[in-house]
């Protein structure tokens, strides 16, 4: 098992490092100048300076090697710095935003908790509702129940976020005037009353991204118990006299997650990338936010840094669902 | 092999195309789902000859105009009629839809048989599938979609420059399903017999895999067809949602909905109709898919 993560986690090294590449690249092949906003009445040395103090008019492969250094080396020491008082990175050179001047990560530090939150608030949610629903539609296979489950995950499936987000908000906020349709970001939670707010203004922008989670979760649960709801250890099960429920919750159930668990682990960095809408829709001020905001103002390094962080994420999920499958089921370890 | 010749059909012979439509019309929702798609691609191609009104006609003096006899759909700020831009806005969504579709089955197709046929190119591109996979779609898509905008518009017009760059975008990126999905299936039909039968006559490799392979794994590359719209149609609209996609005045359903959002308080209505027809766009072709699914794979036809 041991050589198995191992393995799985050498392997995603050149992943990385490829993606990085091709974000690099594409950027590069930017036609926006950060110096076009600089009046031209500054003499074009200064303006070679300031170049160079952003670090560009340097060659490309140097440019690309002093981000890695920048991203892998330099702002997890400033993090531990902040953990824990040290000055490992001190005088060294952070990525800095071309839109705010200050180190990139600062913002994002900022802006994840709001995106975490919601995102995390949605799957939680998502994978609650699914899970019931994908066991019993699998245990009435073909019952009204079920036609009515592959109906809803249809509709899950297929209306997009920004439909459903819009959706909502007319029928809940402009009509009913449950919800506020704005997500406060400054606001904070400090007594019961200030929590009921932080709730009411979340059930929105989770409702819709619980949605997709659960029609894709609740599809999967289904296809794997009616795989299990067959075998034969079932029939031995119930023929050694064990109640349905302990058949079904017990023996079938804890067969029937092996794919799911993996499913989940593989699904949560898609549902960053529907973040990114809905916190368009709603707007909360997440790192999806400062994505569009970075891509609208042309700001090349974050647009860059949070690129590779949401690749980032997909490998690390991807590398946790190889390593779930093979803890789960012993017969995937194939090493 | 059963002993032919002393069993007399009873029905007469029906080809496997005839045996697939009956398949097809069994599941209702199929059948539901691709009548509606042919009505809307009907309706958003033919609609706008039978309609009066243009999609860029201003009649400033019946703007922001609820749904009326003459404008069933309302109008906007500017007095446009809304169903008019509703299947202009279609007519883009759809061609964009189709087409990126059918670049991600080329290539998605291509490395898929090009992986499953030949043992020595099954490494590479399988690596290569897996990297795609890997990379961040939506926000990849964003930053090439500010970076190509610009250029392509000034190389070959703002409308032009922007669909090829969507369909292109949309196309590199949703190519790696049908890969993998093909190159499962080509890798089991090269063990079968008919293969065999066909390499000890001294079939090129061209010839097997046009004559051989290509038609057999024509099911499993029609079902990512159906997908592959509805996948396409999706991130169109969500590239459009965003201000990312096509320019402002010219409408695309993604492109409606965003306008229709900034009207949310005033005009709450206008929401519906372009998030409708995406929904039911891609629901439709969400469920021809499933029917195809199960009417092209033989072992569930004829239960």
């Amino acid at each position: 098992m041991l050589t198995f993560t191992i393995r799985r986690l050498i392997l995603a090294i050149p992943t990385l490092l490829f993606i990085s590449l091709v974000i690099f690249l594409l950027l590069e092949l930017a036609p926006g100048d950060p110096m076009a906003q600089v009046p031209l009445t500054v003499p074009p040395e200064v303006k070679e300076k300031m170049r160079l103090a952003l670090g560009l008019g340097e060659p490309g492969y140097i440019r690309f090697y002093k981000w890695l250094v920048q991203f892998f080396w330099v702002e997890p020491q400033v993090l531990f710095d902040h953990m824990f008082g040290t000055t490992f990175s001190e005088g060294k050179l952070r990525i800095i935003s071309w839109q705010t001047r200050s180190p990139v990560m600062d913002v994002v530090v900022e802006r994840l908790p709001q995106t975490l939150w919601v995102v995390g608030m949605s799957y939680i949610v998502g994978i609650l509702i699914a899970l019931p629903i994908g066991i019993y539609s699998a245990y009435k296979q073909y019952s009204i129940f079920d036609q009515a489950g592959t109906f809803i995950t249809m509709i899950g499936y297929s209306i997009p976020p920004f439909f459903t987000g819009p959706l909502i908000i007319v029928i809940f906020s402009v009509n009913l005037g449950w919800f506020p349709f704005i997500y406060d970001t400054t606001h904070e939670v400090v007594d019961w009353e200030s929590f009921v707010k932080q709730l009411r203004q979340m059930i929105m922008p989770v409702m819709v991204l619980a949605l997709q989670t659960t029609a894709q979760i609740s599809r999967y649960m289904r296809a794997s118990m009616l795989d299990n709801l067959n075998q034969d250890y079932v029939r031995t099960a119930r023929a050694k006299g064990l109640s349905e429920r302990v058949v079904v919750m017990v023996h079938v159930l804890r067969n029937s997650m092996i794919p799911v668990v993996t499913v989940i682990a593989l699904g949560l960095p898609a549902i960053f990338g529907g973040a990114i809408i809905t916190e368009q829709v709603f707007s909360v001020n997440g790192i999806g936010a400062q994505l569009i905001g970075a891509i609208q103002a042309n700001d090349l390094p974050t647009v860059q840094t949070l690129t590779f962080m949401f690749a980032f994420l997909i490998v690390f999920f991807n590398l946790i669902a190889d390593v779930l499958y093979g803890i789960l089921d012993p017969r995937i370890r194939y090493d | 092999m059963t002993d032919t010749t002393n069993t007399e059909p009873t029905t007469p012979e029906r080809s496997q195309w005839v045996d697939v439509w009956h398949q097809f019309k069994a599941h209702k929702g199929a059948l539901l789902g691709g009548i509606i798609f042919i009505v809307i691609v009907f309706g958003v191609f033919i609609g706008p000859w039978l309609w009066p009104y243009d999609a860029t006609y201003i009649d400033i003096r019946s703007r922001n105009q609820g749904p009326s006899l003459a404008h069933p759909f309302g109008t906007d700020q500017l007095g446009r009629d809304t169903l008019a831009r509703m299947m202009a806005g279609g007519q883009t969504s759809i061609a964009v839809g189709l087409t990126a579709m059918l670049l991600a089955l080329g290539l998605g197709s291509f490395v898929g048989i090009m992986a499953g046929y030949f043992k020595k190119l099954d490494g590479p591109l399988m690596r290569l599938t897996d990297l795609f996979l890997a990379l961040p779609i939506l926000p990849l898509l964003l930053v090439m979609m500010m970076l190509f905008r610009e250029p392509l518009s000034s190389a070959v017009g703002p409308e032009r420059g922007i669909f090829i760059l969507i369909v292109v975008a949309i196309g590199i990126t949703s190519w790696m399903p049908t890969a993998r999905i093909v190159r499962g299936d080509v890798m089991s039909l090269k063990e079968r017999e008919f293969v065999l039968a066909a390499r000890s006559i001294g079939t090129s490799n061209k010839n097997m895999i046009t004559r051989h392979i290509l038609p057999n794994v024509l099911s499993p590359i029609m079902v990512s067809a159906t997908l592959g719209i509805a996948n396409a149609i999706i991130t169109e609209s969500a590239l459009s949602f965003l201000g990312l996609g096509f320019p402002p005045d010219f409408p695309t359903w993604g492109r409606l909905l965003n306008d229709a959002v900034q009207y949310l308080q005033d005009y709450p209505e206008r929401v519906f109709w372009p998030g409708l027809a995406i929904s039911l766009t891609v629901l439709s072709v969400n469920y021809l898919g499933d029917g195809l699914r199960d009417a092209l794979d033989p072992r569930i036809r004829g239960r």
